[in-house]
């Protein structure tokens, strides 16, 4: 099936539109002209995304791949999704990747011919040529459609008062809060543990002002007095929290 | 007419397979996010196109879903790499051992 349409739109590509049966194809020419602007977007950023060295070249050909995306979400009359998709992939999880990478810094550039397991790059490749293949070759012997009703109710309502797609947005939010509702409050609960974990992992251990390290303690306990340069090395190793040591705080813990 | 779902579905396959690809070659833990990204978007390419071939609104709330997973996986993960920096100048992949304790 995949293969008679590819046959047939080289077909189209090859002959002037005029006189071959397939000419309604070049009728609708936007259509097919926002996929092929889509899909070029999409396989440009992805290649830019495996191939280039510098992470942050990686970050912006991610963000080309992901417009590509939302023109072929437009095009398939996801115009809600392609919206949410701007926003939330490039307005915030590509800016999220530009931090992090601008926090660690942008010139570590990966070697990319260096290789830790030997063949592990052929076996790569191979890989992804026999998963196409297979694919391929499933998607031409396959039906998609099992004949199952939906669970969550038409894309394109019939004719009515709201035939056409200018429901999509409505319709997807009822959908999403009636038949979805579990797994949306689920998704609340998910970013409230997101977030948690975020801030768990990116916190240090600082002392709290007026709390002695671990040196100082035994220094207070032995009843030495607190040198200058255990201050200076509590300060230097954990932190500006360190600095808030102030000896007036141990002497009057002593 | 519209364009087939054929042509969505094999540009969804090859985008897969690209990402799935950059996911095995490159070391670098952030690239690594990104080419999950890629697939991610791959597999939301997929549900969208057989929401309007199958005329079925689950597909594009699917998508919803998968939005709102890769933000919050993207915030743990990035998080994860930021405290791997903290102890390693060079973070590659082969250096997530150090997380065992």
């Amino acid at each position: 099936m995949a293969f008679a349409h590819l046959l047939a739109a080289v077909r189209v590509l090859a002959y002037d539109g005029a006189h071959n049966p397939h000419a309604e194809h070049l009728s609708v020419g936007a259509d097919w002209a926002v996929f092929l602007v889509g899909a070029g977007m999409i396989l440009a950023g992805a290649f830019g995304v495996i191939l280039l060295r510098n992470p942050v070249h990686c970050a912006l050909f991610l963000v080309i791949t992901l417009f590509g995306i939302a023109l072929e979400f437009i095009n398939e009359t996801a115009d809600f999704l392609a919206a949410v998709q701007i926003i939330v992939y490039a307005g915030a999880i590509v800016i999220l990747f530009l931090f992090v990478i601008m926090f660690l810094g942008v010139d570590r550039k990966e070697r990319i011919a260096a290789e830790p397991f030997k063949g592990q790059r052929p076996l790569a490749f191979a890989l992804g040529l026999a998963v196409l293949i297979l694919m391929l070759v499933l998607t031409g012997v396959t039906t998609w459609t099992t004949g199952a009703h939906s669970l969550s109710g038409a894309l394109i309502q019939g004719p009515g008062p709201n035939s056409g797609h200018e429901g999509d947005v409505a319709r997807l939010g009822q959908t999403i809060y009636t038949r979805f509702l579990l797994p949306f409050e689920m998704t609340a609960a998910l970013l409230v543990i997101a977030i948690v974990a975020a801030v768990v992992l990116a916190r240090t251990r600082h002392r709290v002002a007026g709390e002695l390290s671990e040196d100082e303690q035994a220094a207070v306990a032995q009843g030495r007095p607190l040198t200058g340069g255990s201050q200076a090395a509590a300060a230097g190793g954990n932190g500006p929290a360190a600095g808030t040591a102030r000896p007036a705080d141990a002497e009057v813990r002593r | 007419m519209k364009v087939p779902a054929d042509w969505y579905l094999i540009l969804a396959l090859i985008l897969f397979i690209l990402g799935g690809v950059g996911l095995l070659i490159r070391r670098n833990v952030l690239v690594m996010f990104m080419c999950v990204e890629l697939m991610l978007n791959a597999v939301d390419l997929t549900f969208v196109t057989f929401a309007r071939t199958l005329n079925d609104l689950g597909g594009q709330a699917a998508v919803f879903f998968v939005l709102v997973v890769a933000a919050a996986e993207v915030v743990v993960g990035l998080g994860i790499i930021v405290a791997i920096f903290r102890r390693r100048a060079e973070a590659t992949a082969d250096d997530v051992h150090i997380l065992k304790g």
